[in-house]
């Protein structure tokens, strides 16, 4: 008897264990980014960092002003929502409500085999492929723009989209839209006024995860964008190179001296970094919990 | 079979045969359904009366290999001819469901949405909206929160919430597939009687696991076995007097 509940115990510590490596990691990884981060702030006011226009790291007197990092961010990731999330929603219902379902088995694990590409894959396809045609076509001095780095980035977030959509949609209970058709509305009607308005908060988890996604991506953005650092106008900064928070950090961060006010920014942006993609994943989490279906 | 009701026939079926794939669920059924009365459908599961229900206002064309021959007429009007509209068949025959179905959405939005597809406009809403619910007998216990969530609701009012739906497009035939099969004797007790107070005003068909339910509230019951119909009769006919043994056995308890 004893040992048996020995053995239970022993089983439960492990697992135990295992569960809090996560969160332990997670406090350690927070702990080192924030004192490292905040260590910049010794020898660069907290304010300059904020509303400084400009990110010269070796000029004298240098300059780490976050925000062309942070607009450049923003007006990818706007830019690749724009694009990816109406796409990644119409593909979604038709997934779910409009295809065979014979088309629909296909389809669906296609776009999750397009979540596994290696991000520098489809770096390479960017700035091999699209980079030239976005030259062309606009026929601007280079392909290398903010729009490339969406168009990509929007493509990297479908897969997510796409799925964690599907499943809100499809999750809606028939019945539902037994009730709709049966009162003589079309199967159109029933998609767009009661199946996807049903399954809203499952597919704003999908599109916040997508953006998190968009955000936190680099190799592929670093390769497209040109990474030069200005503040981008909106929206024709979209039709110019930009670069971006972590296109920043994986440029520089292998030629800083450790401990320098530089290396100190990098960390300053990484926790920028860390906290948005954080509050996007708590925004997520909680339209996801706020509406499950019970019937 | 053809019989002379006094308000007239609404649904007219000849020689109606159904096949999931290969298999061969209705068998040549052919029934005349009054008018402004009660008629309901009984049988053991799986003999085919939700199946002969839903081809009343078509839901069977959304089964995929679902394959249909006969005639089958409403109000005179062939349903399943060509140029026969669907969406207009639907609005004309209503339809209420085994398990309560509303929308996630408020209990005015539930109620004003049939009418909104249909072209009504926004200002008669609130009055399309109260009288549904009013003809529902639930207008007494929502009308002070008609914003709030028709999911918040018991079981029984989502039933008569499904009902008052139903009512607000204002179709000629309602059809109950086990309406109270998930409802407690009370909330059964009030959806029977709102039945019976609505076959004034429409045609009904309820199709009832309960023999007790069909006795209560039918004017006349259809007996269905294994893809057949054995035996349709006034319901007082059908209950005491039936004609055919299996009809007997059934609702003696010796099977089903």
């Amino acid at each position: 008897m004893l040992n048996r509940y020995l053995k239970e115990k022993g089983i439960e510590s492990i697992l135990f264990a295992a569960g809090a490596v996560a969160i332990v990691v997670l406090f350690l990884l927070c702990i080192f980014l924030f004192r490292d981060g905040i260590l910049l702030f010794e020898n660069y006011p907290f304010g300059e960092f904020l509303t400084d226009t400009k990110w010269f790291p070796t000029a004298d007197p240098e300059h780490f002003g976050l925000l062309p990092l942070f607009l450049g961010s923003l007006i990818v990731t706007v830019g690749a929502i724009l694009f990816s999330v109406p796409l990644g929603i119409a593909s979604a219902i038709y997934i779910s409500e409009l295809a065979n379902p014979k088309i629909a088995n296909f389809l669906k694990p296609v776009t999750e085999i397009l979540a596994g590409i290696p991000s520098v894959v489809y770096g390479f396809f960017g700035l091999v492929i699209l980079v030239p045609v976005v030259q062309k076509t606009l026929g601007i001095p280079t392909g290398q723009t903010a729009l490339t780095g969406s168009i990509m980035l929007g493509i990297m977030a479908l897969p997510t989209i796409i799925s964690i959509s599907e499943d809100a949609i499809s999750s809606v209970p028939r019945s539902i839209k037994e009730g709709s058709l049966a009162l003589g509305s079309t199967r159109w009607q029933t998609i767009y006024k009661v199946t996807v308005p049903a399954a809203l908060s499952g597919i704003s988890a999908a599109v916040m995860l997508g953006i998190g996604r968009a955000i936190g991506e680099t190799m592929t953005v670093m390769m497209v964008t040109g990474n030069s650092a200005v503040i981008p106008g909106f929206p024709s900064g979209l039709f110019a190179p930009v670069r971006t928070m972590t296109a920043t950090i994986a440029l520089e961060m292998g030629e800083v001296p450790q401990g320098s006010d530089h290396f100190h920014a990098l960390f300053a942006i990484g926790s920028v970094l860390f906290i948005t993609t954080f509050i996007i994943n708590i925004i997520a989490n909680y339209i996801k919990r706020r509406y499950r279906f019970n019937l | 079979m053809p019989e002379i009701y006094d308000n007239g026939t609404e649904i007219e079926v000849k020689n109606l045969n159904l096949w999931y794939g290969d298999n061969h669920a209705l068998h040549d059924i052919s029934i005349d359904i009054p008018k402004n009365s009660v008629t309901a459908f009984i049988g053991p599961s799986g003999c085919g009366k939700s199946t002969f229900l839903r081809c009343f206002n078509r839901m069977n064309d959304l089964i995929p290999n679902c394959r249909i021959e006969g005639h089958v007429s409403i109000d005179q009007e062939d349903i399943y001819a060509k140029e026969t509209d669907v969406v207009d068949l639907r609005k004309r025959v209503g339809m209420v469901f085994q398990k309560p179905n509303p929308f996630p959405m408020s209990i005015f939005d539930n109620i004003a949405y049939g009418p909104k597809i249909h072209g009504m406009g926004k200002k008669e809403m609130p009055r399309i909206v109260e009288h549904a619910l009013k003809s529902g007998a639930l207008w007494e216990e929502t009308s002070d929160r008609l914003d709030t969530s028709a999911l918040d609701l018991s079981g029984g009012q989502q039933q008569r919430l499904c009902i008052a739906r139903t009512l607000a497009v204002k179709p000629e035939v309602i059809l109950f597939d086990e309406p109270c099969s998930a409802l407690d004797p009370i909330s059964t007790g009030k959806i029977e009687d709102l039945i019976m107070e609505l076959k004034k005003d429409y045609t009904i068909v309820i199709v009832t696991h309960n023999m007790q339910q069909a006795a209560r509230i039918s004017d006349y019951t259809a007996f269905f076995l294994l893809g057949d119909l054995i035996e349709f009769g006034k319901t007082n006919q059908i209950f005491e007097n039936p004609q055919q043994k299996e009809t007997e056995d059934y609702i003696t308890g010796r099977f089903g």
